[in-house]
């Protein structure tokens, strides 16, 4: 097993089935599928080997550092490749029913699926990149592939939305790029961890780490940079929109969390609360504005801006229990923000509509989507014995501990929050509604598979110490005591 | 796995299994839905009967599994939790027997029933919970579980109730949990141990840990329903009567007390809270509950908003028996844990019955209501008379162990306190029973169904019965060998021994 | 000042003006044409930078970047155009709406 390479194949085999969809549309369902259940195998035999060996460094090609590109897999890579994987394979079943041809058009039907496996490609490779560069380059054609997918949903609202993220995105990236040449001129590589080694502070480089930070932010949608986010995630079709959000925007704060923890280790306090500070406003915006929607997509992507926010908690706690409380909230977020979308994605198929007025009528007839809801929100709020729940704990630790409550405050704060909407949505599976809807049956996977996603966020705190030595290995968080 | 580590998952599976099982029913198999709900009753009432005898015999039950680094979650069976968990598993049967009568052919019952499972389910992990975060897990779970089980009926007031509900308990949940995680930053653990595991800590903390105890004791006390965290347990008597006795006698309010005893016992320590001086104010507002849940109880017309605040004020007696921190009075709160339980869920028993065959649901509709159903009102009788404390029934033996603890201990106000609520009790149950029994019947009642010759459904009227029986022999028998007094003062001894 | 310093901060100068254009003009191909010429800044700074020491070879790696960015970039603007025709077909503008107020 030790001397397969996984690292290239776990990059190489969705875009391969990626292609094989492209050239063959009518079995691109089949080989989608096929290609996510590889993927799945792969990445776990990728977890294997790091498991047995400790973190990779994987030359393509064998060129080695300076000229080749590098690979580097460490607990903190594979824990995002085990999540996309995950996610992955369960988007993939849903889509797999959503995107059927009769109601979604032979077109769009055929373009998801190698759409989504190159989106997948990009992601797995930006995971696993070991240089500054080809982060860009992974960054940006997740971007790509990522517009591609929301203007599927056709119509004035998702083609408007894919535009507004496509020019978001690339304003993005050109800020992060701009900070590499920097990076580049001050230290002659592009490799992480022999920046690592070189770095010290210098105009430049604060320069630099000024670009890539609002770069990142802006493609994260930090609080006040999310305002493309939310319609964009709306108007998007469900699969999408969960992906989206569980996988696309986690992408570019593991870039930023690198970059926080390897190549700017003396960003002063200062910044760290700031980023703190802009994470508490979203935590409040995002699930202020949740509770004002009236859609539930809507209030679902503000959802998402909210919980973005709290990964932002974690840079003024600098510690390993914050890092990884952050972490947890990702994975957490990932498994249930999936359910949600798809649940919405159900509600919509069914009723047509996803007005939060007119829900009782759609949910009281699809137990299996609103219980998903209602699951995926335990974990949103933080409940016991969710993932959430693990996370915050992890992060509501740190901040006492620290003698930073304040953090605390807007963790608890936060909750309610989200408490405050969950339970106005779930609030409807139990009204007196009688009058028969109009509606088209939900196929079976569909509810079952945003069911299992929600169930996965719950089990996800059951699972915290095995994950949590899993996201050890390499010590992406320093040794103990750091900060 | 050994048998120690599988029984208390096994009891929890129970009613767990059932209820999931429950969910996926098609409305219709009534048949399989009942077997399936009383077999989990009855199989968690053997499971615990096994276990009681095993905890007697110096088996321990203890199972872990590790939430967290250094974090375990823990269910451990010991003697104060055998009590709750007693309680529970028997009532439990007593009210899914009533539940399936009372909710013949309304719909959504494989909803109902599967709720109904969880909250069970969640009831008795928090009385088996170890240590304060299994115990939170176990009391969040049982907020999510009934409020379905509240807004069941799904009219615009349930849903009032529930929101009002959910205001309450997850605001509650939340302080818990911020007490219990700065807590754990203190001490590293948070396994329940008998005499608290926090005397050894820093007199540095000590000012931490009032604001501690504080957070924990307002998080709980919302459930256990203490001033002025009360408000949500009368708007939520709008449930179905099964519910409401779920609600007051088996699960959420005697969770929050439960939660109670064990923070003042085995985390923080009756002593050392005395020393920290936090138990007199909890002491103050257990009786400031006791008399306001009795005030207000007296102006109420509806009889499940009058049992409601009953219930206030009955539930913090048990607290008071903590709070006034000497052995006799906690003999006394532990006992009417479980008096309480049984007297108060007979009541609604009686108070559903009277709505489902006679449409009563107002005191003022109540006269000569004895005549056309007798043994209902026998069963009603004989608990008003347990919470009034009238010898020898359950409730005397409460009293008199509160009020010769707080004497004993030279906290003589208590007594007051005591006299003043059975005063009260009386001035708001007496009438009732005066107006159903001597008050000539009207000419017809507000919506009668007919039961041919019995009075109602035989699943209504059996359950009411046997917990009224039961209140008439924890009073008779009290003191009897392996009675309850022997068990409660066998836990004080673990707390109180030198 | 040397020369590569110069290109430098003429590529930079590039960047700001392209954001800026990106920020105040609200029809689409002009928007496009910003994120273009920000683009293009950024390599003029890549390749700039890569005089290390006067006199010597320059570093290959940023040009080798660049090449990388421009392809990139290419791919982005197609998506871009195609993306803004199908918005002109849909709203019968090219321009992005305000944001929807729900």
């Amino acid at each position: 097993m030790s001397d397969i390479h996984w690292p290239v194949i776990v990059i190489l085999l969705p875009l391969a089935g990626g292609v094989a969809c492209f050239l063959w549309p009518r079995r691109s369902v089949l080989l989608g599928l096929l290609t996510a259940l590889g993927v799945v195998a792969c990445v776990a035999g990728l977890g294997g080997q790091v498991v047995e060996q400790g973190a990779q460094r994987y030359a393509v090609g064998g060129w080695g550092a300076p000229l080749g590109i590098d690979l580097y897999a460490d607990g903190l890579s594979l824990l995002m490749l085990t999540v996309t994987a995950v996610v992955g394979l369960g988007i993939s079943v849903y889509s797999s029913g959503y995107f059927e041809r009769a109601r979604y058009g032979q077109d769009r039907a055929r373009h998801f699926w190698p759409v989504w496996l190159f989106l997948w490609t990009a992601l797995n490779a930006l995971f696993l990149s070991a240089d500054i560069f080809n982060l860009y380059v992974t960054l940006e054609l997740l971007g790509l592939a990522a517009v591609a997918l929301v203007a599927l949903a056709g119509g004035a609202d998702a083609v408007s939305g894919a535009m507004r993220y496509l020019l978001v995105s690339l304003l993005g990236s050109l800020f992060y790029l701009l900070g590499v040449a920097l990076l580049y001129h001050s230290f002659g590589s592009v490799d992480i961890a022999i920046l690592a080694q070189r770095v010290e502070p210098s105009p430049a480089v604060w320069a630099a780490m000024g670009l890539m930070i609002v770069g990142l932010l802006l493609k994260t949608a930090l609080f006040p940079l999310h305002f493309w986010l939310p319609s964009v995630h709306a108007s998007a079709p469900a699969p999408v929109s969960a992906l989206l959000s569980a996988l696309v925007v986690k992408a570019s704060f593991y870039i930023l969390l690198r970059l926080w923890l390897e190549v700017f280790p003396f960003a002063n306090a200062a910044l760290a609360q700031l980023l703190g500070l802009l994470g508490a406003a979203a935590v409040f915006w995002g699930g202020f504005q949740a509770l004002r929607q009236t859609r539930l997509k809507m209030l679902i992507a503000y959802s998402t801006v909210a919980q973005l926010g709290y990964l932002f908690l974690a840079f003024p706690l600098a510690s390993i229990t914050g890092w990884t409380g952050a972490l947890y909230m990702l994975l957490s977020h990932a498994a249930a923000k999936t359910a949600m979308f798809m649940a919405a994605g159900n509600i919509l198929y069914f009723g047509g509509h996803d007005r939060i007025a007119d829900l009782d009528r759609v949910v009281q007839r699809l137990p299996l989507t609103i219980t998903a809801f209602a699951l995926a929100g335990i974990s949103i709020m933080g409940l016991p014995p969710s993932g959430g729940f693990i996370a915050k704990w992890l992060l509501l630790e740190t901040a006492i501990r620290s003698a930073q409550w304040w953090w605390g405050g807007v963790l608890i704060l936060g909750g309610l929050l989200s408490a405050a909407w969950v339970f106005k949505v779930v609030g409807y599976a139990f009204t007196r509604s009688e009058v028969p809807h109009e509606a088209r049956a939900v196929p079976a996977t569909m509810e079952w598979t945003a069911l299992l996603m929600a169930v996965l966020a719950i089990l996800l705190g059951l699972f915290a110490p095995w994950l949590l030595a899993l996201l050890e290995i390499g010590s992406p968080f320093g040794r103990e005591n750091a900060g | 796995m050994n048998w120690g580590a599988t029984l208390p998952l096994l009891v929890l599976a129970s009613s767990l299994l059932p209820g999931l099982v429950i969910f996926f029913l098609p409305e219709e198999r009534v048949a399989t839905r009942t077997t399936l709900n009383l077999a989990g009753a009855v199989l968690k009432l053997v499971l615990v009967g096994v276990m009681i005898w095993g905890v007697f015999h110096g088996s321990h039950y203890e199972t872990r599994l590790p939430l967290l680094p250094g974090l375990d979650l823990l269910l451990r069976a010991d003697s104060l939790s055998m009590l709750f968990v007693v309680l529970s598993s028997i009532l439990w049967l007593v009210t899914t027997v009533y539940a399936v009568g009372y909710l013949e052919g309304s719909p959504n019952r494989s909803r109902f029933f599967g709720f109904f499972s969880l909250c069970v389910t969640a009831t008795v992990g928090v009385a088996l919970a170890g240590n304060l975060v299994t115990f939170l897990l176990f009391y969040e779970l049982l907020t999510l579980a009934t409020y379905p089980l509240i807004v069941h009926r799904g009219t615009d007031e349930a849903r009032r109730a529930g929101r009002t509900y959910l205001i309450y308990t997850v605001a509650g949940g939340t302080l818990l949990l911020l007490g219990t995680v700065w807590l754990y930053t203190l001490t590293g653990t948070l396994d329940f141990t008998a005499r608290g595991f926090l005397s050894g800590l820093d007199e540095a903390h000590h000012a931490a840990l009032i604001i501690i105890f504080v957070l924990l004791i307002a998080g709980l006390g919302v459930k256990a329903a203490l001033i002025p965290l009360h408000g949500w347990l009368p708007q939520a008597m709008v449930a179905p009567a099964p519910v409401s006795a779920l609600l007051h006698a088996v699960a959420v309010v005697k969770a929050g007390a439960f939660g109670i005893v064990r923070v003042v016992y085995d985390v923080y320590g009756v002593q050392f809270s005395a020393s920290l001086g936090v138990t007199l104010p909890l002491a103050i507002v257990a009786a400031a509950t006791i008399i306001y849940g009795s005030m207000r109880a007296l102006f109420q017309d509806d009889l499940k908003r009058r049992l409601a605040f009953s219930t206030v004020s009955q539930v913090a007696y048990i607290v008071l028996g903590i709070a006034i921190a000497g052995p006799v009075a906690a003999v006394g709160g532990l006992v009417h844990l479980v008096h309480q339980g049984v007297m108060k869920i007979t009541l609604f028993f009686c108070a559903g019955n009277l709505a489902e065959t006679l449409g009563i649901h107002k005191v003022s509709e109540m006269n000569g209501v004895g005549r056309r159903m007798p043994w209902t009102m026998v069963a009603f009788t004989v608990a008003v008379f347990g919470m009034m404390g009238a010898p020898p029934l359950a409730g005397f033996i409460s009293k008199w162990h509160l009020g010769l603890g707080a004497l004993d201990v030279g906290q003589g106000w208590v007594i007051f306190i005591l006299a003043g609520s059975s005063l009260l009790n009386a001035a708001y149950f007496l009438p009732i029973l005066y107006a159903a029994w001597f008050k000539p019947p009207p000419d017809s009642w507000p919506a009668e169904r007919s039961f041919g010759r019995r009075e109602t459904a035989w699943a209504l009227l059996a359950p009411p019965l046997v917990t009224a029986f039961l209140t008439l022999a924890l009073g008779l028998l009290a003191s009897a060998p392996f009675g309850l007094l022997q068990w409660a003062r066998f836990i004080t001894q673990l707390e109180y021994a030198p | 000042m040397n020369p590569a310093f110069l290109y430098a901060l003429v590529g930079v100068g590039l960047f700001t003006l392209g954001l800026y254009a990106l920020i105040v003009h609200a029809h689409l191909l002009r928007k496009i044409l910003a994120i273009n010429v920000m683009a293009s800044g950024v390599f003029l700074v890549l390749v700039a930078l890569a005089t290390r020491t006067q006199g010597a070879a320059p570093d290959p790696v940023p040009h080798a970047m660049v090449i990388t960015g421009i392809v990139v970039a290419v791919s982005a603007t197609a998506l871009a155009l195609a993306l803004m025709l199908r918005v002109r077909a849909e709203t019968g503008r090219a321009e992005l709406a305000e944001e929807p107020l729900e």
